[in-house]
């Protein structure tokens, strides 16, 4: 077992709304309240307004263990960042305990305490002292951080002189060189071009490697996916899931429970969606093995079953399923009427069920949503269809044997196919 | 209970540390500093380095201030409402009070404003807060340092050789920095959630010149009320300044005690409330 390095507790945190803060009132409020006490204690005066309360954070418990990379996921307003904040010290639960065993780092945000007056090197040093990086450590490694950063040109330049990129490479090449056993990320990788997204990535994949238990908060699922074993899911200030990072991401975006979107069973048929003609029964994501599959790995074949009552079999009904990414975007739609058994002719009245086969390395990592549906040609008619009957979530967790190679950053395209390529000679004149 | 509960987990080591509420008065943990000692240095360089680049005079500021000053006092108090100066030269006198309170004006108004002028990396980041304040005071002690230079040149040129009482120069700007930081403390709190506070720490510091023996030596309060000039530090570091550096007036013992021991109770004070506030520090900036 993995030694712990988190403990949460109960940790709740309560804020007043209205008077009382927070927010900053003039002396003069103060001073007055002050005055009204007197009248208040004898009873008297205007009746105080009790200030309302609402707690962003509350009951949150979890463990984070040495080598864990842990996402935070939900939306906004979840308590996300006040989580990260009362972890790292920033401000104090009301109530519950968190401890920690080892040195913590925490990435609010990447460049605190940057001024634009000082010059890229006086910033490294002042940003990374305001990290906990002690003096003697940001000098071993200053020749590693500016290289990471790229701007070895200018880190004698005053940063009012640099880009909005350069600045921001900068600060999150101290923020990555921060090496403590417990580090705690806020969204920091919304930052950057894609380039340089990608090696901040790259290095917090190392983090993760090297024993050190990582809380991630961020709203990209893709990258959620990819570098974190676990997440937890927050919603209203509890944790409402907590587990491994795909069925947690797949249950925040599809907002519905984790095991049933893989399957959707229509087990009456008067209440399926259809006509007279054709009538959903099942639609199924299975895996290679015919499990149910809410989540596959991009490398593995995954399979949708179409179940569906054959009523008028002179139509030839053909099942058909279309898959959208989580932009709403069409990937490819699918038709049976391809398959050699639509092809041989009608097929009989009662349950007929249709697979459709799709190749691993094919489909893009992050969330599929499928409609299913079942038409008859040449006059298109549909004789049935369920938007996001079922849905998944597509997985890298490719080891070099992927389409993405031994790249790490994200991969733009709706499909991230594995084509082959060759190399033609040259002499040849391929 | 099943039998995975059954198992024996390994003993825990300690937690190196654990997050809870905290509430009322807490003990001080001056120890946090120590460790953090480095991010005081660089907050307070990064200071230094601020106020001499972005400035068109620079080191010039710190010449300029208390020697325009020193020429005000020496005409309209000095010439005109000639007022004593114990006997030594009116523009010595006066700059000798100017540059240490100097220090104490500037380091008050730092410190005061800090937490403020610092709520981005208060809202991002956790370190001992007591470093904000106490780091802001630091571009003054250069400051102080380059005024001092000018104060020996004024003493070269008037003739005034330093007494082996200068030894007690360093406890007495200790004492101003004490009391400007412990004052400062309570302010830089209170300015988080009232920023009128921002507008007040420059009339309080007229008012306290004026209340101080800058201008004027402490001689010319009546005998018997002077005991109770000690209440003000600075009335103390100022009047021990003049006795140290240039041999003037008579500095008695229980004034300088008086000084220490309000400049202790202001700090202590402060440090406490400060203390019991930080927690809150990041919900209300």
């Amino acid at each position: 077992m993995a030694q712990v390095a988190l403990r949460v507790q109960n940790l709740g945190k309560q804020y007043r709304l209205g008077s009382g803060g927070p927010g900053y009132d003039t002396l003069a409020d103060a001073l007055l309240r002050l005055a009204r006490l007197p009248s208040r204690w004898m009873g008297r005066g205007a009746p105080s307004t009790a200030p309302k309360t609402f707690w962003p954070l509350r009951s949150v418990s979890f463990e984070v263990s040495a080598g864990d990379v842990v996402g935070v996921v939900g939306r906004n307003g979840a308590g996300k960042s006040t989580l990260l904040k009362i972890l790292s010290g920033v401000t104090d639960p009301t109530e519950g305990w968190a401890a920690v065993w080892g040195t913590m780092g925490a990435l609010l945000e990447v460049g605190t305490g940057f001024h634009p007056e000082l010059t890229g090197r006086e910033n490294v040093f002042l940003n990374g002292a305001i990290l906990g990086m002690k003096r003697a450590e940001v000098t071993s490694k200053f020749d590693e951080i500016v290289s990471f950063s790229g701007i070895e040109r200018f880190i004698d330049t005053p940063a009012k002189h640099y880009s909005s990129g350069m600045y921001m490479r900068l600060a999150f090449a101290v923020a990555a060189h921060l090496e403590t056993r417990i580090l705690l990320v806020d969204e920091v990788l919304a930052v950057g071009d894609a380039e340089f997204q990608r090696k901040c990535l790259q290095k917090m994949e190392q983090v993760g490697t090297q024993g050190r238990a990582v809380l991630f908060v961020s709203h990209d699922m893709a990258a959620v996916t990819r570098l974190c074993s676990r997440a937890i899911l927050l919603d209203q200030g509890r944790v409402v899931a907590d587990g491994p990072a795909a069925g947690v991401v797949h249950q925040y975006l599809h907002g519905g429970s984790m095991h049933g979107a893989a399957v959707r069973e229509w087990p009456r048929i008067e209440e399926a969606p259809g006509d007279r003609v054709a009538r959903l029964r099942a639609v199924r994501v299975l895996d290679e093995s015919g499990r149910p599959a809410p989540e596959i790995d991009i490398r593995r074949p995954v399979r949708i079953e179409v179940e569906f009552w054959n009523l008028d079999p002179t139509f030839r009904p053909a099942a058909n399923v279309h898959l959208y990414n989580d932009q709403g975007q069409c990937l490819f739609v699918s038709c049976d009427f391809t398959s050699a058994v639509w092809k041989a002719g009608p097929r009989p009245h009662g349950i007929v069920r249709s697979v459709c086969h799709i190749p691993g390395n094919f489909l893009s990592e992050g969330l599929v949503s499928v409609l299913a549906a079942v038409s008859s040609f040449p006059r298109t008619t549909v004789h049935a269809m369920e938007r996001d009957a079922v849905a998944f979530v597509v997985v890298d967790h490719s080891e070099g044997d992927g389409a993405r190679g031994s790249f790490s950053g994200p991969i733009p395209g709706a499909v991230r196919p594995m084509l082959e390529w060759t190399l033609p000679d040259p002499e040849q004149g391929g | 209970m099943s039998a995975a509960t059954a198992v024996e987990p390994l003993p825990e080591p300690p937690a190196t540390r654990i997050i809870r509420p905290t509430s009322g008065w807490a003990p001080l943990d001056l120890s946090q500093l120590w460790i953090h000692r480095e991010l005081v240095f660089f907050m307070a360089w990064r200071d230094i380095q601020l106020r001499y680049r972005q400035t068109l005079l620079g080191v010039g500021w710190a010449v300029l201030q208390p020697l325009a000053t020193t020429v005000i006092f020496a005409v309209f108090f000095g010439r005109l409402a000639k007022i004593s100066s114990d006997g030594l030269p009116y523009p010595v006198f006066a700059l000798t009070g100017l540059v240490p309170w100097q220090l104490f004006a500037y380091a008050l108004l730092q410190s005061s404003n800090s937490l403020v002028d610092n709520q981005n990396i208060l809202r991002k980041v956790y370190f001992p807060r007591i470093i904000v304040p106490l780091a802001s005071m630091g571009a003054g002690v250069i400051d102080f340092a380059v005024s001092f230079v000018i104060l020996l040149g004024f003493m070269a040129w008037y003739q005034i050789a330093p007494s082996p009482r200068v030894l007690l120069l360093p406890f007495l700007l200790f004492l101003a920095l004490v009391t400007a930081f412990g004052i400062g403390l309570w302010l830089a709190t209170l300015n988080v959630r009232y920023r009128d506070i921002r507008y007040t720490v420059p009339f309080l510091s007229q008012l306290w010149l004026f209340a101080t023996p800058v201008a004027y030596p402490a001689s010319i309060v009546p005998e018997r009320y002077r005991i109770w000039l000690g209440l003000n530090p600075m009335a103390g570091v100022i009047e021990g300044f003049r006795w140290a550096l240039l041999g003037s007036g008579t500095v008695s013992l229980s004034v300088i005690a008086t000084s220490t021991a309000v400049s202790a109770a202001l700090l202590v004070s402060g440090l406490y409330y400060f203390k019991r506030m930080e927690r809150g520090f990041a919900d209300v900036i």
